[in-house]
């Protein structure tokens, strides 16, 4: 009974933690890649402008599956019970899509282009976490490449 | 074969429609990988396996759609979407699907 409480303590304690650290570096490192990103132009458009000399298009995407730790799942558990606004949830998926979307920016750099457009964002659950709470999330930033000629 | 999620090729002009073309595949989760996954679970964070799995899945899924545009002669895919469901706890269907069409000549 008392090493169960114990072990929860723990959990809770390192996942705290690590938790925090990691989403710290984590947003430090999606802004600065952000700021580096700036000159690649992403539009949710479905199709580009008439007047864009357009030489070349590819289908680009990047994807980030991301876990939220123990102490924000325990938090979020208590959220439950009163209903609300839950935070941890709302970084991690904020984190998730802009990751994911930097990934398919990052592959379009690759590929030489200077723009993307029809930018399409999937979100999926994939394993759920004890009690069925979500534990991580897919992402997927997917959109067409284009090369200016 | 020209991949595309627009609705035209902005240099190219369609000659004819062939129809929706699709590729899916259904992947399980490794043990191993899933262990690792749960420690993850503790302490939060990137879990690279699964984001390795899931693109090396979605990229099967394209290169079945594309096998299948190919079979019926097509030279591009346009308006291509992507999808994902769980099927049953452990496994995901990732599923790929566009139009097949055929560009006039250049």
């Amino acid at each position: 009974m008392h090493i169960d409480l114990i072990i929860v303590l723990v959990l809770l304690i390192l996942g705290y933690g690590f938790g925090r650290h990691a989403e710290k570096r984590h947003y430090q490192s999606i802004i600065r890649r952000e700021k580096e990103m700036r000159g690649m132009l992403t539009f949710s458009a479905k199709t580009p402008p008439q007047d864009l000399k357009i030489a070349n298009t590819t289908l680009v995407g990047g994807n980030v599956v991301i876990s939220v730790d123990y102490f924000k799942r325990f938090v979020s558990g208590l959220r439950g019970l009163i209903g609300g606004r839950m935070k941890t949830y709302e970084t991690l998926l904020d984190r998730a899509r802009r990751e994911a979307v930097l990934r398919m920016k990052a592959e379009a750099q690759e590929q030489g282009a200077e723009m993307i457009f029809n930018v399409k964002l999937e979100t999926a659950s994939i394993s759920k976490g004890a009690k069925n709470t979500i534990g991580s999330v897919e992402v997927y930033a997917y959109g067409t490449a284009v090369t200016l000629g | 074969m020209i991949l595309s999620n627009l609705e035209s090729i902005p240099y190219r002009t369609v000659s004819k429609q062939l129809g929706l073309v699709q590729g899916s595949t259904v992947r399980a989760k490794h043990v191993g990988k899933d262990i690792l996954a749960g420690l993850k679970n503790v302490f939060g964070g990137e879990l690279k396996a699964y984001t390795e799995l899931l693109q090396e899945a979605r990229k099967e899924a394209v290169e079945r759609m594309v096998q299948e545009a190919d079979a019926i002669g097509a030279d591009a895919i346009l308006n291509i979407r992507f999808s994902t469901s769980s099927v049953t706890q452990g496994a995901a269907e990732l599923f790929a699907y566009g139009t097949a069409v055929v560009l006039e000549d250049q």
